[in-house]
């Protein structure tokens, strides 16, 4: 028994040795799109499609210098970088989808948790009735709503990045509310009670009581947002005055769409400054995120 | 309590209610009104009945198989792509459950494209399939087929991640106490797998089966800037398929409409299925 279990583990290890590598392996294949844009990034235009993967023109069979000499040829520098921000507009688009992303998600947290608390807290018709709607919202595919939202957003003068705000409030309350419902139900009203006959008014009660208690859910619900609303093209695409306001994804579309030939230098450079934020804010938030992701998969 | 809080209404309630309205509430309404109206507006309109919907399939007297195609299109896709995501994910999960070493960074990398939104992350892949196909004188958009399997990558490549996240958390929550009786009573790997890690794991075989599915039946963002619905309208999805109707060609916008609603009853016939086999395995348990 003991010599058995003694080769188990000598199998175990071996075979855990062997999965690493094969993991470190398939995670290097994973992200190697992402080093490949990168690379080709800093390649003049004309370069990267004759030589997507490589880094010079010349095999490095030919000797050091013409390999060198080769590399030198195709590299472009910054200029790809510089091409993608003024044809983008690009630092203008990063502040849109900046303020749009932050507000909103501000915005959902507070209202929907103030809504799912009410809702949970007052039993009658009209939350009964409101609680459903919010549920039924959150099987229907946007482009059932999208010609009457965009045309009704228009005609509210909502086509900014202010009025985007509302809309994303209205779209993505359905989600939010049902988890912080989920999560409220499970807090004790004792608490609440205590509160309340302390002398706070039920504005003090939630802000000093509840929310702090909250704060798990409003984490998931932050993050869920967020990752849908910075990513989201087609809603402000329809929503916002696309002369005047462009989202980073939607920077991206048009700078393919607009200029007949895509210019794919500054395409690359545009996709590495895109994906340069979330790189570090996933480095710096990652167990929330994680976290949130799963939450949210497992009660949506 | 519950009177003191009722007066509050206004303030908690209200602003959530009213965005609601104009975000939810009356386009939805106002969506399912416009299906059976002639319209280029929302206020300029006219009652024509149940003619956009016939004119989805007939046109002129002639079948139009644009969207029926497109339906079947998307239901192949869904399919390919559930079967390779989930598969694959939980693969994955069940090697980063072993206790290996770096599991936390192969976790972080799987994840990330997922964090990437579909424009930027099409784009990405769009360069790398063109770069290779240009060899074979092609490119993403020669075929239907090559459109295709190009979609297919991108969301995998996208989706495994995040479904590898939620099998590992379900993987967890199998009590080692049962794999090491099973051990003991001298199971093999496989056996343990198919008797007692995959029973186990059926709830969350359904929660991913399912969160493919839709993911796969709305998939637009990738469809656009992929594909853009090229070669012909071959690679339109059901979502891309009702935009273009509705914003390719003025006058169609009805029909774009009604399609619509056709895709939200069959996505809400999905969610309602869902429902129905999520909770029937709750009261098994």
């Amino acid at each position: 028994m003991a010599k058995n279990t003694e080769v188990s583990q000598a199998r175990k290890a071996k075979h855990g040795w062997i999965i690493t590598v094969f993991m470190a392996v398939l995670s290097l294949a994973w992200v190697s799109p992402i080093f490949i844009v990168i690379l080709n990034s800093f390649k003049k235009k004309a370069f990267i499609f004759r030589y997507p993967f490589g880094i010079s023109t010349e095999p490095l069979s030919k000797g050091w210098d013409k390999f060198i000499g080769g590399a030198k040829r195709m590299a472009a520098g910054s200029l790809n970088y510089s091409n993608a921000v003024k044809k983008t507009d690009f630092f203008h688009s990063f502040g849109y989808s900046m303020f749009i992303t932050v507000v909103s998600v501000l915005l959902i947290v507070v209202c929907c948790s103030m809504c799912a608390w009410y809702v949970v807290r007052v039993k009658n018709l009209v939350t009964k009735g409101l609680y459903l709607l919010f549920l039924f919202s959150m099987i229907v595919p946007f482009q059932m709503v999208m010609f009457t939202l965009s045309k009704f957003a228009n005609m509210l003068h909502l086509s900014n990045p202010i009025g985007i705000v509302v809309v994303y409030l209205g779209f993505g309350a359905g989600l939010s509310v049902f988890m912080f419902t989920g999560f409220v139900k499970g807090i004790s009203v004792e608490i609440e009670e205590a509160a309340m006959i302390d002398g706070c008014n039920p504005l003090q009660t939630f802000f000093l009581i509840v929310f702090p208690i909250l704060k798990p859910t409003t984490i998931t619900v932050a993050i869920l947002q967020a990752m849908w609303i910075w990513n989201d093209y087609l809603l402000p695409s329809l929503v916002l005055n696309i002369n005047k306001y462009k989202t980073i994804p939607i920077a991206i579309q048009y700078l393919k769409q607009s200029h007949g030939q895509v210019d794919w230098g500054a395409m690359m450079a545009v996709l590495v400054l895109a994906i340069l934020p979330i790189v570090i804010f996933y480095t710096f938030c990652q167990k929330y995120i994680i976290e949130g992701v799963l939450a949210g998969a497992v009660k949506g | 309590m519950e009177k003191s809080i009722k007066k509050y209404f206004p303030i908690f309630a209200l602003p959530t209610f009213l965005a609601f309205i104009i975000g939810f509430i009356v386009p939805f309404a106002y969506g399912i009104f416009l299906s059976f109206c002639k319209f280029t507006t929302v206020t300029d309109w006219q009652w024509v009945g149940f003619k956009n919907y016939t004119r989805i399939f007939y046109v002129n007297g002639q079948l139009d198989t644009t969207f029926l195609h497109s339906i079947w299109y998307t239901c192949l896709f869904t399919a390919v792509t559930v079967m390779v995501i989930n598969v694959i994910a939980f693969a994955i999960a069940l090697l980063l459950t072993k206790g290996i070493k770096g599991t936390n960074l192969f976790r972080t990398v799987f994840f990330l494209p997922n964090l990437i939104g579909g424009i930027v992350l099409s784009y990405v892949w769009l360069m790398i399939f063109n770069a290779i196909l240009q060899k074979y004188d092609m490119t993403i958009v020669t075929t239907q087929w090559t459109a295709f399997w190009g979609l297919v990558a991108v969301v995998c490549w996208q989706q495994i991640g995040y479904m590898m996240i939620i099998y590992i958390a379900g993987l967890q929550t199998i009590s080692p106490d049962l794999i090491e009786a099973a051990k003991i009573d001298g199971a093999n790997s496989f056996q343990m797998l198919s008797k007692i890690t995959l029973p186990l794991m059926m709830p969350t075989i359904t929660i991913c089966t399912f969160l493919t599915l839709t993911n796969g039946f709305k998939l637009f963002d990738q469809n656009l800037a992929l594909t853009g619905g090229n070669p012909g309208k071959m690679s339109q999805l059901l979502a891309l398929n009702i935009y273009d109707t509705m914003y390719g060609t003025t006058g169609w916008q009805g029909v774009g409409q009604a399609k619509a609603v056709i895709f939200f009853i069959m996505v809400a016939l999905i969610a309602v299925l869902q429902n129905k086999m999520t909770t029937s395995k709750e009261v098994e348990n």
